[in-house]
């Protein structure tokens, strides 16, 4: 029971759970936007005119608080799993494809999407759920957890 | 438009904050959480519900407003279709997050770190999210 109610199995996610949806739900009060962070990088990416600014800025702020929080945390993105490089290109194009065809990942569908009870994001965001947790298998199973 | 742009930067700030005290840049956790079938992680379905459940209740009162403190207007997807392509999309979008453990938020929020692999996967990102626009162009 300790073990199960310890920071980093609950406390923690739920703290930064309360920080990632007054973030998400920010945006749409300040700004009007969806906070989907691959529609914010398409759009920046595009370069569309008049609408790149906020864009440029919030993918900004998140790669800065990044640098502070791994400045007194260096453990906080720990990559320790066991993946080749090519393992990495793959992920990214799958990652960029699919987020680009689905318009939105787990930010935009499954938090936003998911908060507004959008069938369609409840939809696509059981799809990658479905897929992540078929991935996961496959690579633990027939390829002992190393791609 | 200044103003907008610093209130961006701040909240993206503090969903990059949250994604790392919740354990989402963490791409083993993310693994885990996806593992049910072997030893899964489920802290991160705390996270998601949180996450989710701010976002739903502050839904409700905030579109009781005309419009956004610094914008003209809400801008709410109204699509409502569910597709062959955006289906394939989240599949193939799946198949990434299980092989890496990152997903677009985590990747940005992790960039700073310097992290070879993290460069070489945002790199395929944009690569992907071009060529996604390619296929959305088609028809």
């Amino acid at each position: 029971m300790e073990k199960f109610i310890s920071n980093t199995a609950i406390i923690n996610p739920i703290i930064g759970g309360i920080l990632i949806g007054l973030a998400s739900i920010g945006l749409m009060l300040f700004n009007g936007r969806i906070a989907g962070i691959s529609g914010i990088l398409n759009g920046a990416i595009h370069f569309r005119k008049g609408d790149m600014l906020w864009r440029v800025t919030f993918i900004t702020g998140m790669i800065l608080a990044g640098a502070v929080i791994y400045y007194f945390n260096e453990d906080y993105a720990l990559i320790e799993i066991r993946r080749s490089m090519w393992a990495y290109c793959i992920a990214g194009l799958c990652i960029g494809l699919g987020a680009g065809l689905a318009n939105g990942c787990t930010s935009g569908h499954g938090v936003c999407g998911v908060g507004r009870l959008s069938n369609r994001s409840v939809m696509i965001t059981m799809s990658f759920t479905i897929a992540g947790i078929l991935t996961v298998w496959v690579i633990n199973n027939f390829f002992g957890g190393v791609i | 438009m200044i103003i907008r742009a610093v209130s961006s930067f701040i909240l993206g700030a503090i969903f990059a904050t949250g994604l790392a005290i919740s354990g989402m840049t963490q791409p083993l956790k993310i693994i885990g959480f996806l593992d049910v079938f072997g030893s899964w992680d489920h802290s991160l379905v705390f996270v998601l519900a949180t996450a989710v459940g701010v976002y739903y209740i502050m839904f409700q009162l905030i579109t009781q407003k005309r419009k956004p403190i610094l914008a003209n207007r809400f801008l709410i997807p109204t699509r409502t279709d569910i597709n062959f392509k955006s289906i394939a999309g989240a599949l193939i979008f799946g198949v990434g997050w299980g092989i890496s453990g990152l997903c677009p938020g985590p990747v940005f929020a992790t960039l700073a770190t310097g992290t070879p692999s993290v460069f070489l996967l945002v790199i395929f990102l944009i690569i992907g999210l071009y060529t996604a626009s390619g296929i959305n162009r088609l028809k």
